[in-house]
């Protein structure tokens, strides 16, 4: 045998034109984990989708095993043992665990045209022990947290004897806990034999499991190795084209001492507690904490789109009762919501349309006015362009068209026609690439320094010790700890922010 | 184009004549295509629709029956107006036939100048708001305008109160719709049991029967309206929140759109376009009539929808509208030129109304693919 278990040759695959791979020639070693690292766009999903039978290859091959391999649908993928556990999971959340393993397939009594419920249960039970994923196998799958369902479908992936199983994007949505469970899976299914391909733009969980690195860059594979020949900034590097020399802007002003968010004793009961700060003109805060720690709710009880039982908020020292989306707007409030897709864009809508919207009726005398186009799509086209947001025409081109970091800019574009003095952010670069990043962490600072308030919430540690002059530590809904810059230490963070209470 | 000609033995002849081939069907494809995703697809449809009938029914073409078909759709246009506002906001309306019923035998209870008290004894309204000698304004020069009033007013409270428990309480549209639908209905039924007002005022039945020429009081008076909706729904500010808050009302509340006022408008504007349709329908029929508009429903949605308004919401314009109208109203008047049973034109037009829903898939995954 073979110690590559599927190749790549020189594989060449277009869409409407544009080449998104070229000559790709890869090899996906036997029994090893394959981290797979590349910008958006540089073509690692639609590699991905070659292999699953989603796309068929325009040139070149593949071999499985050292024959041609040619899926023609996703079910030949399955059926030649290759499982792909995707970003979004592919899970039928109203059904049950076992029911969900069985889905293609169903065991059958043997006389009776009923389904063969104990047969299902046993084996089901057997894929759950051995992703340790302690739960019944009848649970229905809504009732699982977003680390659960991954290892209810990487036990899917079991079920059917995968033999290569690709992970892509896999801890976005987990816990530091469920992450590192994820991770003690992996090491134990390459033990067993299985073949795996990491994608993940968190590099050092890359360098932490791979044993091979590629990386792809523009449609091309432009390096391919042992992972000891690889370090963070090497990879950034190779993706990014040119040598980045540092992750995170320099702050080019200092915060002041002016308040422009003053949080008083805010409370709801089961969800936050207490919460006093106060953002200043010129800072950027940052909030950390874990996956329920509070962080994302506190947002929107600020920001007025949830309710809260006590506690005062002020903006520029005017404090608000009743707040709602728009009174918190007219106040000089900005939010940047943590789902883009969901909350922030109309993704079939122009990119100018989503970036007017916010503001859009400061551009006309009443809602049933004339909107003053000329003024309203200059300024918007200022917007974009001072963003940088790759787009043909913004008044035509749909949202949904863009890449991740340039929807996320759009986003932040959308507020910031009525230069907004605080601006809360939620996640901003999750699922955006390197380069992205940087350019929005720049933004960012450019708005602190013109004079905005930035609360910055994240669950990247790095980001925040890298952005940020001050930050909060959340865990349980409470404020657990307040670090200055001069005083973040990535440790006592941590320990802060894995607080229990009592 | 892989135009597998190998077994051919005279291969070079066989080529050219493939590429010709190919490049003309290539060309047949791309006009075709570029029709398909065209703004004017149902405006060509209904032209097309129009010829190919022609030698089949010379009638269609006749001055009297273009005229018809000219005054046909004023009226069902105004109705399917305010379908459109519903529709853009991801809700839709249903009750628009009942609050037509209503409005009219409201109007009509207004300024109708003699009823007979056989028929009327024992409506609820008998003494309270008519009598023997008509309805409260009868015979005053106010009576028309304050019916109309009245009518558009019931129209829009109507609407407010659909609105109001779509945005607020946060109820499914096409329950509380349908219930208002089998409510109002009932309830305009129940005012007059059943029998229609006649003895309506003469310059109002002229705002329904009334030409300049061959031209129709209703053209004017909703086409004007016409091009006031496609101002609103195209230059203004609470355009561009109908279809932010039909696209994702999450992102619109985010970005501080009045969510539940627009939608609360979206559905008065319904309420008021229905009624603008019964002015014109029961003043040609010259009658408040209890069952106005019962069977409208399915060409109001249908024209609507075949014009290209989507039934999930964020996507739709007043000109569509105008065209899915004329194209309804030319396959009604062409099947009833065809003398065909009122069970064959409901069989066809439900056909038609399922082929456009085909077509609109088709545009929708071309326009995909982009």
């Amino acid at each position: 045998m073979s110690d590559v278990i599927l190749s790549f040759e020189n594989i060449e695959k277009s869409f409407f034109g544009v080449r998104v791979l070229k000559e790709i020639t890869l090899g996906v070693p036997r029994g090893k984990v394959l981290g797979l690292v590349g910008e958006n766009g540089a073509g690692k999903s639609t590699l991905m989708n070659l292999m699953g039978g989603v796309h068929a290859p325009d040139g070149g091959q593949m071999l499985l095993d050292s024959k041609p391999y040619a899926p023609r649908t996703p079910s030949d993928a399955n059926d030649a043992g290759i499982a792909f556990i995707h970003q979004e999971l592919n899970l039928f959340t109203n059904l049950s665990i076992a029911e969900n393993i069985f889905i293609d397939g169903f065991p059958r009594m043997r006389w009776l045209p009923l389904l063969n419920r104990r047969h299902m249960r046993a084996r089901t039970q057997q894929f759950l022990d051995a992703v340790e994923l302690d739960v019944a196998p009848d649970t229905l799958v809504e009732k699982l947290s977003p680390g659960e369902r991954q290892l209810a479908e990487i036990a899917k992936a079991l079920s059917f004897d995968a033999r290569i199983i690709i992970f892509d994007e896999p801890t976005t949505s987990l816990t530091a806990r469920e992450t590192e469970r994820l991770f003690r899976l992996i090491d134990r299914l390459r033990s067993d034999g299985a073949s795996i391909i990491y994608i993940s733009h968190i590099l050092p969980d890359v360098l932490r499991l791979a044993d091979e690195i590629a990386v792809l860059r523009d449609g091309e594979l432009v390096a391919h190795g042992q992972t000891s020949e690889f370090t963070i900034n090497r990879m950034i590097s190779l993706m990014v084209g040119r040598a980045i020399e540092q992750l995170y802007p320099e702050r080019s002003a200092a915060p002041t001492a002016t308040p422009v968010l003053e949080v008083q004793g805010v409370s709801q009961r089961g969800i936050v507690e207490a919460i006093d700060f106060t953002l200043h003109k010129g800072e950027i805060l940052g909030v950390f904490g874990l996956m329920g720690s509070g962080r994302s709710e506190l947002a929107r009880i600020l920001f007025g789109l949830d309710d809260h039982e006590r506690g005062q908020i002020s903006v520029a020292g005017k404090p608000y009762a009743r707040p709602s989306a728009r009174r918190s707007i007219d106040a000089g409030m900005a939010f940047v919501t943590e789902n883009r897709r969901d909350e922030g864009l109309l993704m079939d809508i122009s990119i100018a349309e989503n970036i007017g919207l916010v503001a859009l009726p400061h551009y006309a005398a009443a809602s049933a006015g004339a909107v003053k186009e000329g003024r309203y799509y200059d300024q918007i086209g200022g917007v974009a362009e001072s963003l940088a947001i790759k787009s043909g025409n913004i008044r035509q081109q749909a949202v949904k068209t863009l890449s991740g970091g340039n929807q996320q800019k759009t986003v932040i574009g959308k507020w910031l026609l009525d230069k907004p003095s605080v601006l809360i952010v939620d996640e901003p670069t999750r699922g955006v690439d390197v380069g992205a990043k940087y350019e929005i962490y720049s933004i960012l600072n450019d708005l602190a320094a013109d004079g905005a308030g930035i609360l910055f919430i994240s669950s990247e540690l790095e980001e925040l010790m890298g952005v940020c002059d001050r930050m909060l530590v959340m865990s349980n809904g409470e404020i657990q700890a307040v670090f200055d810059r001069s005083a973040f230490d990535k440790e006592r963070i941590l320990r802060a922010a894995f607080r229990e209470n009592g | 184009m892989m135009e597998a000609n190998v077994n051919e033995p005279n291969r070079a002849a066989s080529r050219t004549q493939a590429g010709a081939q190919s490049a003309a069907r290539g060309k047949t494809q791309r006009v075709l295509r570029k029709l398909l995703l065209s703004e004017y697809f149902v405006l060509y449809l209904s032209i097309v629709y129009f010829l190919v009938l022609w030698p089949f029914i010379p009638r269609i073409a006749s001055p009297q029956n273009l005229g018809n078909i000219f005054s046909n759709m004023w009226p069902l246009l105004a109705v399917a107006i305010g379908q459109t506002f519903v529709l853009i906001v991801a809700g839709i309306d249903l009750s628009q036939p009942s609050i037509m019923a209503l409005v009219s035998v409201v109007g009509a209870a207004v300024m109708t100048t003699q009823l007979d008290p056989v028929l009327f004894e024992k409506s609820p309204l008998w003494g309270v708001v008519f009598t023997e000698a008509g309805g409260p304004l009868a015979g005053s020069f106010l009576a028309v305008p304050v019916a109309i009033f009245a009518m558009l007013l019931v129209g829009a409270l109507i609407g407010w109160f659909n609105g109001t428990a779509v945005a607020r309480l946060k109820m499914p549209p096409f329950m509380v719709t349908l219930v208002g639908m089998m409510f109002f209905s009932a309830f305009a039924i129940y005012l007059v049991k059943s029998e229609n007002i006649i003895h309506l005022p003469e310059s109002y039945v002229l705002l329904g029967q009334g030409q300049i020429s061959f031209i129709p009081y209703s053209f004017f008076i909703v086409g004007a309206l016409a091009i006031a909706a496609q101002w609103l729904l195209s230059r203004t500010v609470l355009a561009r929140w109908f279809y932010a808050v039909g696209t994702n009302m999450r992102t619109a509340t985010v970005s501080g759109v009045p969510v539940v006022r627009v939608i609360v408008l979206a559905y008065m504007l319904s309420g008021v376009f229905a009624a603008v349709g019964s002015v014109f329908y029961s003043a040609r029929l010259a009658a408040g009539r209890p069952t106005l508009g019962a069977t409208l429903l399915l060409d109001v949605v249908g024209a609507t929808v075949i014009g290209g308004t989507s039934l999930f919401g964020g996507k739709g314009k007043i000109m569509w509208t105008v065209f899915g109208v004329l194209f309804f109203v030319l396959l009604d008047n062409s099947l009833n030129l065809l003398n065909l049973s009122y069970f064959w034109v409901q069989i066809v037009k439900g056909s038609v109304i399922l082929m456009a829903a085909a077509l609109d898939v088709a545009r929708t995954r071309l326009l995909a693919r982009g």
